[in-house]
């Protein structure tokens, strides 16, 4: 377990200085990406942007740029090219908002997958099996910003049973908190479901076939039973890493689009708006951040893995 | 092998414990209705060991696990009946199919290192039967656990038992098979080829453990095998079984001693022995068991029979044929004289000879 922690943090390090580099670079070489340009408004005279340069450091060498805005990163100093705003105080600010949506969406899209893939594969065949795969296809297909939009649209602002948007904090109100991700946890739901359901409804009809399976009916155990806990715990095991890295994504900002049509101020919105303005810091803090929590889920997947497959180890 | 003098003895007397009779099992597959179960019966008393003969494809395995109701399915089709005890097995209901199956009857798996459940503890996975059909507190079924382990023969038991399947070997692992099967103390057990997958030696230790069970526990063993080394060791009585019919029936000395059907010389033809000298190739039945999709009209083994003639696309009757052996019965039309004589009794040569090569018809 020693080593795996240490090997694990080594990767992170590795993984999170990778992305650096390159999402540094890739500003860098963009057109039109001169901060000093941008930062010094319109019309600006030359000596303004000479001005802006020396100041931030926009003449040094590339790969002193590179060191002092990683400083920054580290003793939390970065600041916006163009709101002047603390890049780390942002982030603090979206990561309540962006978590919310994350944990709560994770739970419903898993537990609606479980259902309806369950339910499915033992159904397989029948109409039920073939109505849930409509509506997983369906699903699949629905891109977030259109379905998001939709219900924003008309359950929100035309009938107004929800909330047009917004956010509250847990600690202020724990109900109103909840009623306004109601919308976003579907939103971003949908797809997972369709996806998750599908997979899972594959390895239960793998996994019932198995000869464990087999002998547990000859045991005499209840169907109930053979079904939770010889094949459900047998054909979550592929779904859990999937599960992991899903959730890492997206608490790592890749909610984007579900963020943005609900204006939810998160992590993942605050990245989308600094990538539209070309604002080095925040995108780099925003990559860095999602990198981080990719690579904690991978290991937190791996070590989920060793205690539902006893056969695995972690080494 | 040697034959044991306790196994050969005259099977114990008494009322049969499982009767079945006229089964029927049809799965409804691509290439049209498979019939793999065609009007099967047989009886087995308390005590006693039926091993139920024949190569793959002839229906044992699907015999042994309709009985248990582990061939349903949507494409099953079931015909017959199967009376142990009051219930009738083939068409009970799911429920109360559910509280035969481990408690009453129960069942030995070919593959150990399948049939148990990777992600649970051995212990767990023996705890669980108990509790679903005795509803012991978890320490005394656990006690009971370590007990059984423990008596199937693995050492140290009480540390074992949290162990998974995938920390024991395949013979070990067919030993927690065992000790699961016997955990409700059946009536019935049914082994499904239980010592095809493990080495002989590991072989000869399960079936001692088989034999000393029936013995303690009174406990009727239906044994599926393709292997008749494993039926001369163990059995009392022989059912083969040919194309999803029983061809031949009678104990262990009427089979192998005085063998009535065709199939069944070829059978006892193909055993390699070691205490005679050793044929050039090892003999074996010309041609191929027939498709259970299309099967030949009358005795199903008439395309492979050297001994074939124009009776025989009618199907022969399972019945004692024999003068003196009223519960040897055989499904073959020749007369008990004509057998006698056309039969060799010698290995590798076994009354297939009469056409020589020519039975691949």
């Amino acid at each position: 377990m020693g080593r795996f922690v240490v090997r694990r943090l080594a990767q992170m390090a590795f993984v999170m200085w990778a992305v650096s580099v390159l999402t540094f670079l890739i500003f860098n070489v963009i057109p039109n990406g001169d901060p000093a340009e941008r930062m010094a408004g319109k019309q600006p005279r030359e000596a303004q942007i000479e001005a802006i340069r020396r100041e931030w450091g926009f003449d040094d060498n590339i790969f002193v740029q590179y060191f002092t805005t990683m400083k920054k990163v580290f003793t939390g100093d970065l600041v916006s090219y163009f709101t002047q705003l603390p890049v780390g105080e942002e982030i603090v600010k979206g990561l309540p908002r962006t978590l919310s949506l994350a944990i709560g969406a994770a739970l419903l899209w898993m537990f609606v997958a479980i259902c309806f893939g369950l339910y499915s594969a033992v159904r397989a065949g029948k109409f039920a099996d073939r109505f849930l795969t409509i509506i997983a296809l369906v699903g699949i297909s629905l891109p977030v910003f259109w379905i998001g939009a939709l219900m924003n649209h008309y359950l929100g602002f035309k009938l107004g049973w929800f909330p047009n948007g917004g956010y509250v904090e847990f600690t202020e109100d724990p109900i109103d908190w909840a009623y306004h991700l109601i919308l976003p946890w579907t939103a971003l739901s949908i797809l997972f479901v369709g996806f998750y359901s599908r997979v899972l409804r594959s390895n239960v009809l793998d996994t019932i076939n198995e000869d464990y399976v087999r002998t547990a009916r000859a045991k005499g155990l209840g169907e109930r039973q053979i079904m939770i806990r010889h094949v459900l715990r047998n054909s979550m095991i592929p779904i859990v890493t999937l599960w992991g890295l899903d959730f890492g994504a997206v608490v790592g900002g890749g909610a984007i689009l579900t963020e943005t049509v609900f204006d939810l101020q998160g992590v993942g919105q605050y990245a989308a708006e600094a990538v539209g303005q070309l604002d080095v810091p925040p995108v780099l803090a925003t990559t860095m951040f999602a990198a981080f929590f990719i690579v904690l889920l991978n290991a937190i997947v791996d070590i989920a893995y060793a205690y539902l497959d006893p056969r695995i180890r972690l080494q | 092998m040697s034959t044991d003098p306790a196994a050969t003895s005259a099977p114990p007397s008494g009322e049969p414990l499982l009767t079945v009779e006229d089964l029927q099992v049809t799965f409804a597959t691509e290439e049209g209705v498979v019939q793999a179960v065609e009007g099967v019966s047989f009886e087995v008393a308390p005590g006693e060991i039926l091993a139920v003969v024949g190569e793959s494809g002839s229906g044992k395995s699907v015999t042994a696990m309709t009985l248990m109701g582990l061939t349903r399915s949507p494409n099953a089709g079931f015909e017959g009946t199967a009376h142990y005890k009051g219930t009738e097995l083939v068409h009970a209901s799911e429920e109360q199919l559910r509280r035969v199956r481990g408690a009453e009857i129960a069942m030995i798996f070919q593959d150990p290192m399948t049939s148990l459940n990777p992600v649970h503890k051995i212990g767990s996975q023996i705890v669980e039967q108990i509790q679903e059909h005795e509803g012991l507190p978890d320490q005394q079924a656990r006690e009971r656990a370590v007990e059984l382990l423990d008596k199937v023969g693995i050492p140290r038991a009480r540390e074992r038992i949290d162990n998974y399947p995938f920390e024991f070997s395949g013979g070990m692992r067919q030993r927690v098979m065992i000790a699961l099967a016997l955990s409700c103390n059946p009536s019935v057990l049914i082994a499904d080829e239980p010592t095809t997958a493990l080495d002989v030696t590991i072989q000869a230790q399960i079936l001692q453990r088989m034999r000393e069970l029936r013995d303690e526990t009174g406990a009727a063993i239906i044994l599926v095998t393709h292997d008749l080394g494993v039926v001369a060791d163990i059995a009392d009585r022989i059912a083969v079984m040919y194309s999803g019919r029983i061809v031949e029936e009678g104990t262990l000395d009427q089979i192998f001693y005085d063998p009535q059907h065709p199939y069944t010389w070829g059978l006892l033809g193909s055993i390699a022995r070691v205490d005679r000298p050793r044929p050039e190739r090892l003999p074996a039945i010309a041609g191929l068991p027939p498709s259970l999709a299309d099967r030949p009209q009358g005795c199903h083994f008439r395309p492979r029979c050297p001994h074939e003639f124009a009776k025989c696309t009618e199907v022969p009757p399972l019945e004692a044929r024999v003068e003196g052996q009223p519960g040897h019965c055989d499904r073959c039309w020749l007369s008990a004289e004509e057998k006698k004589e056309r039969r060799e009794v010698r290995p590798g040569e076994i009354g297939l000879e009469a056409k020589s090569g020519a039975g691949a018809a």
